[in-house]
């Protein structure tokens, strides 16, 4: 289908070339220089000297701009970027190294305090432990002093009442031998006799 | 006007805007001239105006002025390695001054600057100038190395010094007719197809009905040039890159 359409426009055109030549004449009779040669326009040489001129003018105006104003702009926007970027990521390391450093530091004040809370508890665990000692050690050497105050009032209380014991024997020994006897025994003999009984 | 259109060879055409005569040479402003002048000014003023807020963060134009600089760069880089970056300026111009011109050439009416043989080839003897003048001042006579590849048997090194030259010579001619044969044959293809349609379409209502398939075609064929217009100014400028390279380091 292609192929038949191709065709049919190849055959249209050529209605048309006698047409195209004839204008083609009134150009090259109008005097355009260019077209007076005849030959094609790319291959004209006549045109080369003015080509290669404005070129060669063109071209290198061109280039002087573009290196010495587009291109140190562009690269400097550039240049910038990268700078930045990199600078951006020198901060975004450094500041993940200070969140490191700070929870370290952190975790080691953590490990710090729970350490100095055990010593505070031991130490108040060991103070209190220590009170107590003493405040029962006191309260023994308390209970030690009344219980010897109250040996040594039991101790003389005794002596007391044994001493006691020997007159109240003496006066019943005395009072027994004047009933019994009727006489008068003198107090040393008494007293004597009293002392062997109790040993 | 209507010949105009038919006749795809009239774009071609170079008429004297202003006529300059120096020394029996014609030099005179003409429209090739002004479009040359065109596309310096229309690239010139887009690098210029698209970079001139200097964003951090760059909008879309100022980001395909960035891409351009960074592409060519990175072309140059990879060619010819950082010592060939001082010639950043001039394959940057290059590649800008050729992708502007066959962009602007694809405007209707609008005169196509590397249509012309002579403009590609200006072009291209520039570079290679610039490759055998850099080469031999920066390695005298050791750039003829360029022409002696190593580890060639000695029987065979006349035939193959003799093919490197030739391939070198050729060089600046292949640059330039590459481009210029592209530029060229894609514009007379456009203007035959459309064409097609204007003389189809004076034939009446069959005639128009049959002219929707060259005008198709003349859509497709302007995006293909489009294409072509990138591709001919990356080609150009690789291969810039590449003969700057042999200059760079003549050995290969």
């Amino acid at each position: 289908m292609f192929v038949t359409s191709a065709f049919a426009q190849e055959s249209a055109p050529s209605a048309d070339t006698s047409h195209v030549a004839t204008e083609g004449d009134t150009h090259s009779g109008t005097g355009v220089p260019a077209e007076a040669h005849g030959t094609f326009p790319p291959f004209d040489p006549a045109t080369f000297p003015s080509q290669l001129l404005w070129l060669a003018i063109t071209f290198g105006l061109f280039y002087l701009f573009l290196k010495r104003v587009v291109m140190p702009r562009v690269g400097g926007i550039i240049d910038v970027r990268n700078d930045r970027i990199t600078q951006d990521l020198d901060q975004a390391a450094k500041l993940k190294g200070e969140a490191d450093a700070a929870v370290a530091a952190y975790e080691q004040e953590l490990a710090e305090a729970k350490a100095k809370a055990n010593a505070i508890g031991q130490q108040a665990n060991d103070a209190a432990k220590a009170e107590a000692e003493t405040a029962r050690k006191k309260v023994e050497a308390a209970l030690d002093e009344k219980l010897g105050e109250a040996e040594a009032r039991i101790s003389s209380i005794k002596a007391n009442a044994m001493k006691e014991v020997g007159s109240i024997a003496e006066d019943t020994a005395s009072a027994i031998v004047e009933a019994l006897v009727g006489g008068k025994a003198s107090k040393a003999e008494i007293a004597a006799a009293v002392k062997s009984v109790a040993r | 006007m209507a010949a105009d259109k038919v006749d795809p060879i009239h774009q071609f055409h170079i008429n004297k805007l202003i006529p300059i005569e120096i020394g029996g040479y014609d030099l005179s402003f003409t429209n090739s001239a002004l479009f040359m002048v065109a596309t310096v000014v229309v690239a010139a003023a887009f690098l210029f105006l698209t970079t001139s807020s200097r964003s951090l963060v760059p909008g879309r134009l100022q980001s395909v002025s960035e891409m351009a600089y960074e592409f060519v760069g990175n072309m140059l880089r990879d060619a010819a390695g950082t010592q060939g970056m001082k010639f950043f300026p001039f394959v940057f111009s290059l590649f800008m001054f050729v992708l502007v011109a066959n962009l602007l050439g694809l405007f209707p009416y609008f005169f196509t600057v590397t249509s012309h043989i002579i403009v590609t080839f200006g072009l291209a003897a520039l570079v290679i100038a610039t490759v055998v003048v850099y080469g031999f001042m920066k390695h005298g006579l050791g750039f003829l190395k360029l022409f002696v590849p190593h580890g060639v048997p000695v029987f065979l090194l006349p035939l193959v010094v003799l093919i490197e030259v030739i391939s070198f010579v050729s060089r600046p001619v292949s640059l330039s007719v590459r481009l210029f044969a592209n530029m060229l044959a894609g514009h007379i293809t456009l203007k035959v197809f459309s064409g097609f349609v204007v003389s189809l379409s004076a034939l009446g209502a069959v005639g128009v009905a049959g002219s929707i398939l060259p005008l198709a075609m003349a859509v497709a064929l302007t995006a293909l040039e489009l294409l072509v217009a990138f591709l001919q100014a990356y080609v150009f400028a690789v291969l810039t890159c590449m003969y700057l390279n042999d200059a760079l380091h003549p050995g290969h």
